[in-house]
């Protein structure tokens, strides 16, 4: 599976990842693992009420805990004007700590800081707060009557947190209105958590200098200075944000966290370094969750099936705090890509957020800011639309494809597709799982009353933000970096403003570098997550790495390059007119004997470079013109125990189109992990609330998390479109399997309950859920029979 | 996730250990493997004063096949079982089954049969194994040791008959006698989870094909695993036809009480119970080369 590389050649070679050997030895680097002499331990205290008033917060028994050095509450940071902190996407504040009520079980009341971790949990346990319970709102539908006013802190005397829109709202209803079919499917995307293995953390302290040193699981370290500059007042200069090894982020570790306000207060105030890392439940119960939209979705279409209007209105639940991290002007995130991969004449899509009593997030959760909800969306709602019709959901995908020929293509809701070859990935997947043999076992197996269903999703991602025209965090533009050291003896080191959590950059980056400039990707280091030498980047999610870093390095790369062919004319003693960089080498032109290697380059950069500037570096700032839009087509084959409800996951297939491979090894790997994730928010992860607002998934008993032993055999394949605007053409994969697996898994266990009449069940689809609808359909079959 | 401060006394006799637990009380706590205690203290819902590891008490560690009975030594691991030379054996499929769905793989490397018997989790899998293969447990008291049908051991959730500065020595399984099979069927959310619902079987064929003997018991179907009886007396003295599995399989559905939970709710844990002991008893026959 994986191979070598010498200089040279790199793109597209499995190598094996460089960073493997440290992670599989356990010699990985976490926040947790950083101390510091004097080092203090921060806990929090948290709320058990979902909304209440904060009476009194009394501190005097935690105080006298052996080791116990300070206690803070929201008063104490209120009134160093610390209380609120921006939320990244500029719409709304969230309270550091509860300041005169909290608004979520589980919500930050006091920090506690302590000499021992022992000893800060034992503080935290007797501060004593007294609560006066207030009327609880766990559902975005009762929000939407005001009847209890959540917020009282904002100017809006009201739960509604935005209205977002986008499409042409009356020409879709008209068509809608004369459309020969028409299917409206009410669909929750439930609630989930990312759940990273390595929950949240940080180690702050003050240097000699006075310097903020904050050692921070972060997926966007450079954001992170700037917001704590902003919020805290201290000059950047004096923010040094190191994120290093990261064990899984998925989104989750994009925000900035209440708890990282408080270490740093408490560093500050205390003269001591201070580490806060998370316990599992407070990962769970506090920090940002993802999903929970609930979706309008109406097709239109003519008899024989071509779509003629999309259609989509979401009520979104975000809990107590609007904390999505989406950029600026996108509240609702990429959700216009709810028109999927079909050539649709008219949509609209709006979508309108409500707070609740419950926590704040709405991040995305493996994948580019609500894509997955807008996928799941379209790829749920096209088999309820192949059932109104009675054919086949994939022929029914096909006569709506985007052709190939259609590229560019302007989508109804403003996007402009870069590339793809929808047909062409299709008809892989058709062929590599034998879709004819499998519909004739299903046929069998239904005369038998067996229940087998085959389920498909035929997905287009919008990823990679993003262009400076429109989009920003915080006002900052969504550019991202490259900084190219080489080194006399061609060694190098790239160093980018994205920040790896297992994606494997230090791999894909130095094969970029190779590839580019003929060099052995052995021996380029990579380096991230520094704020003091990496350049400044917006990080790493929403699958924009390849997008926009990778892209900063092929050009920061090109930039070397040009540098490198004035030094090899001096070499090879010609013009710079006259060298041309053949075959990974720079050679003179029409003179194939006469050649001139980069490592040769490199040395001569440093020691006979003649009018040249010494050295060899480059910086590249890029501004991608468009976002890359990967594709693919994923299969699931499914088997039903009618009598318990179980689905057994017999097959999954997954072709992926997500441009120029870098890696084929990791980008299995990637799909792999996200395939993984789909099928567990599938059929298994929820985070519910009860009526009262309690949490019920608050750790790993009740919010599952599938490991080897569950998930299914994942079959992979690729078809190859690159992105014509993407110096190397890739597209970003660690996203696509997420997004578009959990529609091809709900649709196969559809598939296989559709002779008894279901048309959907919401996820996760559990057993339970299974064996009702099955019941359900049987009683309801019997009662039809009698009457 | 960090407990509250407790003593440790590491044990290096049975005796010592005795004596800690009879000094200490209702304060102490044996420690088996863990799996189940130490989760609990670091979310603070158990506090024990004292913790009296008996890790290193290598005797107990032991698991001896002898005429009558297999003895399982107090901290003898989940792995052990699974792994144990005749754990293939058609009358020993019981254990062979649960030995392999029991947590999962690492958990089994620590986890005891026996302190899963003492922790009695009311969806626990070794406690409705142990009443279908009618165990017994060792108990050392103040009065010397006593063995207690596992009936009578399991008193109520997370309670046994192990007083207060006792401690269980080790479980004994009666060998099966020839023509025995069982089985153990558990639905789980995913590996590693306690059971939606689960039933234990296991059953003894006379010479002409009729049931000796019959243990039917469930877990996650009331306060502590229950053997149903009702699905014993129904099997006993037939010959294992469809009908006769049915009447078993609808007593289980009756006799299960389980508790509304994110696992399930009450009609689905009952209509479980059914299906698996169905499944179990079809499955215990058929090991034994009986089609019902
Ligand atoms: C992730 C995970 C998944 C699990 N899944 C399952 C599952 O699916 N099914 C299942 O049945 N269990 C499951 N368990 C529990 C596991 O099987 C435990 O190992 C078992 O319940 C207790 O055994 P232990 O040796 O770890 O006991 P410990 O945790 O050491 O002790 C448990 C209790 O029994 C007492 N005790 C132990 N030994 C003795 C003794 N000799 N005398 C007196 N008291 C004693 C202890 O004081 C304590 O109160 C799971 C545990 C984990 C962590």
């Amino acid at each position: 599976m994986s191979a070598d590389v010498k200089a040279g050649h790199a793109i597209g070679v499995a190598m094996k990842r460089k960073e493997d050997p440290r992670f599989v030895q356990g010699k990985g680097h976490y926040v947790d693992d950083f101390s510091f002499p004097g080092m203090l331990f921060m806990a929090l205290v948290r709320s058990p009420y979902p909304h209440a008033t904060i009476k009194s917060i009394d501190i005097s028994a935690a105080m006298k805990v052996p080791g116990v050095k300070a206690v803070i509450t929201g008063k104490d940071l209120e009134a160093a004007g610390l209380g609120w902190l921006p939320t990244f996407h500029g719409l709304d504040k969230q309270m550091v700590l509860a300041i005169g009520k909290v608004l979520f079980q589980y919500q930050e009341v006091a920090a506690v800081f302590a000499e021992s971790r022992e000893a800060a949990a034992d503080g935290a346990e007797q501060v004593q707060v007294d609560y006066d319970p207030l009327p609880v709102v766990a559902d975005p539908f009762a929000s939407k009557t005001d009847t209890v006013l959540l917020r009282p802190d904002r100017e809006q005397k009201t739960n509604h947190i935005y209205h977002w829109e986008v499409g042409d709202r009356d020409r879709t209803d008209q068509t809608l209105a004369k459309s020969a079919k028409r299917v409206k499917q009410r669909i929750w995307f439930q609630r989930c958590h990312p759940a990273p293995l390595e929950p949240c953390g940080c180690v702050a302290f003050f240097d000699t200098m006075g310097r903020l040193q904050f050692y921070v699981t972060s997926q966007a370290p450079h954001v992170y200075r700037t917001a704590l500059s902003l919020v805290t007042g201290i000059p950047e200069d004096r923010i040094h944000v190191i994120s290093p090894d990261i064990g899984g982020g998925f989104g989750n570790k994009v925000p900035v966290y209440p708890g990282y306000v408080c270490a740093v207060v408490g560093a500050l105030k205390l003269g001591h370094p201070v580490k806060w890392i998370e316990t599992r439940t407070e990962n769970l119960t506090s920090t940002g969750f993802a999903r929970d939209y609930h979706m309008d979705v109406e097709l239109g279409a003519t008899a024989d099936g071509k779509l003629t209007a999309v259609k989509v209105a979401t009520t979104a639940d975000h809990g107590a705090f609007d904390c999505a991290a989406d950029p600026t002007k996108y509240p609702a995130g990429m959700f216009g890509i709810c028109t999927g991969s079909y050539d649709v004449p008219v949509a609209h899509a709006e979508v309108d957020a409500y707070f609740t009593n419950k926590a704040p997030g709405g991040i995305a959760y493996r994948c580019s800011f609500r894509v997955t909800e807008a996928s799941y969306a379209i790829e749920r709602t096209m088999d309820v639309l192949a059932d109104e019709l009675g054919i086949d959901a994939v022929e029914l995908r096909r006569k709506n494809f985007v052709k190939k020929e259609q590229f560019p293509y302007a989508s109804a809701l403003g996007f402009t597709y870069d590339s793809g070859d929808y047909e062409k990935t299709l008809q892989k997947a058709l062929d590599t799982i034998g879709y004819q043999a499998l519909l004739k076992e299903q046929q069998e197996k239904r005369a038998r009353g067996e229940l087998m269903g085959i389920g498909f999703s035929t997905f287009t991602e919008v990823v990679g933000a993003g262009p400076s025209k429109h989009f920003d965090i915080l006002g900052i533009k969504m550019f991202d970096s490259a900084e190219i050291r080489i080194h006399p003896t061609g060694a190098g080191i790239v160093r980018a403003g994205t920040k790896s959590q297992g994606q494997g950059h230090e791999t894909t980056w130095a094969q970029i570098v190779a590839e580019e400039l003929g060099l052995d990707p052995q021996q380029i280091m990579v380096e991230e997550g520094d704020t003091d030498t990496a350049p400044y980047g917006l990080g790493t999610y929403a699958s924009r790495s390849t997008p926009v870093a990778g892209a900063a390095i092929a050009m920061a790369a090109r930039r070397i390059r040009e540098k490198a062919r004035k030094i090899a004319a001096h070499l090879l003693e010609v013009g710079e007119a006259d060298v041309e960089w053949v075959d990974y080498r720079f050679q003179v032109k029409g003179v194939p004997a006469k050649t001139v290697t980069m490592k040769e380059v490199a040395f001569a950069a440093y020691t006979n470079m003649a009018q040249n500037e010494p050295g060899l570096e480059a910086t590249f700032y890029y501004d991608p013109p468009n976002m890359t839009f990967p594709n693919g087509t994923y299969v699931a084959v499914v088997d039903v125990d009618r009598e318990t409800g179980e689905v057994k996951v017999r097959r999954f297939l997954a072709v992926d189109d997500c441009g120029t491979i870098i890696n084929p090894m990791i980008v299995e790997g990637q799909v792999h992990g996200g395939l993984t994730e789909g099928f567990a928010i599938a059929f298994m992860q929820e985070i519910q609330y009860d009526a009262d607002g309690n949490n019920l998934n608050t750790n790993f008993t009740d919010y599952l998390v599938p490991t080897a032993q569950e998930a299914p055999h994942w079959e992979t394949a690729q078809t190859v479109t690159p992105s014509p605007h993407h110096p190397i053409g890739a597209k970003g994969v660690g996203e696509s399997p997420n997004v578009g697996s959990p529609a091809a898994f709900v649709n196969a266990v559809v598939d296989a309950l559709s002779p008894l009449g279901v048309r959907h069940l919401e996820m996760p689809v559990t057993r339970e859920k299974v064996w009702r609808a099955i019941r359900e359909a049987e009683a309801g079959k019997g009662k039809a029979a009698r009457t | 996730m960090i407990p509250a401060a407790f003593d440790y006394i590491r044990a290096h006799s049975p005796d010592e250990a005795f004596s800690h637990l009879q000094q200490h009380g209702g304060d102490a706590r044996v420690l088996a493997g863990g799996q189940s205690l130490i989760p609990a203290m670091r979310f603070r819902l158990a506090r024990p004063a004292v913790l009296v590891d008996i890790n290193g008490l290598a005797d107990l560690g032991r698991l001896e096949l002898g005429r009558t009975a297999l003895a399982i030594g107090a901290i003898a691991r989940d792995s052990a079982i699974e792994r144990a030379p005749w754990i293939g054996e058609t009358r020993w499929s019981l254990l062979h089954d649960v030995s392999r769905v029991v947590a999962d793989p690492v958990v089994r490397q620590m986890g005891t049969v026996v302190g899963s018997l003492c922790h009695n989790d009311p969806s626990g899998d070794w406690t409705a194994v142990a009443l279908a293969a009618r165990a017994a447990v060792v108990v050392r008291g103040r009065q010397g040791t006593r063995t207690v049908p596992i009936d009578d051991f399991l008193v109520d959730s997370f309670t046994t008959a192990v007083g207060e500065g006792e401690m269980a020595l080790a479980v004994h399984f009666p060998v099966p006698g020839d023509r025995t099979a069982g089985s153990y069927q558990k639905v789980e959310r995913k590996v590693g989870d306690f059971a939606t619902a689960a039933a234990a079987v296991q059953v003894t064929l006379d010479g002409k094909g009729a049931i000796k003997e019959a243990g039917i018991a469930l877990s996650a179907a009331g306060p502590c695993a229950v053997r149903v009886t009702e699905a014993e007396q129904a099997l006993v003295g037939q010959k294992p036809t469809a009908d006769v599995i049915r009447a078993a399989a609808d007593a289980a559905s009756k006799r299960s009480e389980p508790q509304a939970d994110l696992r399930g709710s009450v009609e689905y844990k009952k209509n479980l119970a059914g299906v698996l002991v169905a499944r179990g008893l079809r499955q215990a026959l058929a090991r034994l080369g009986v089609q019902a």
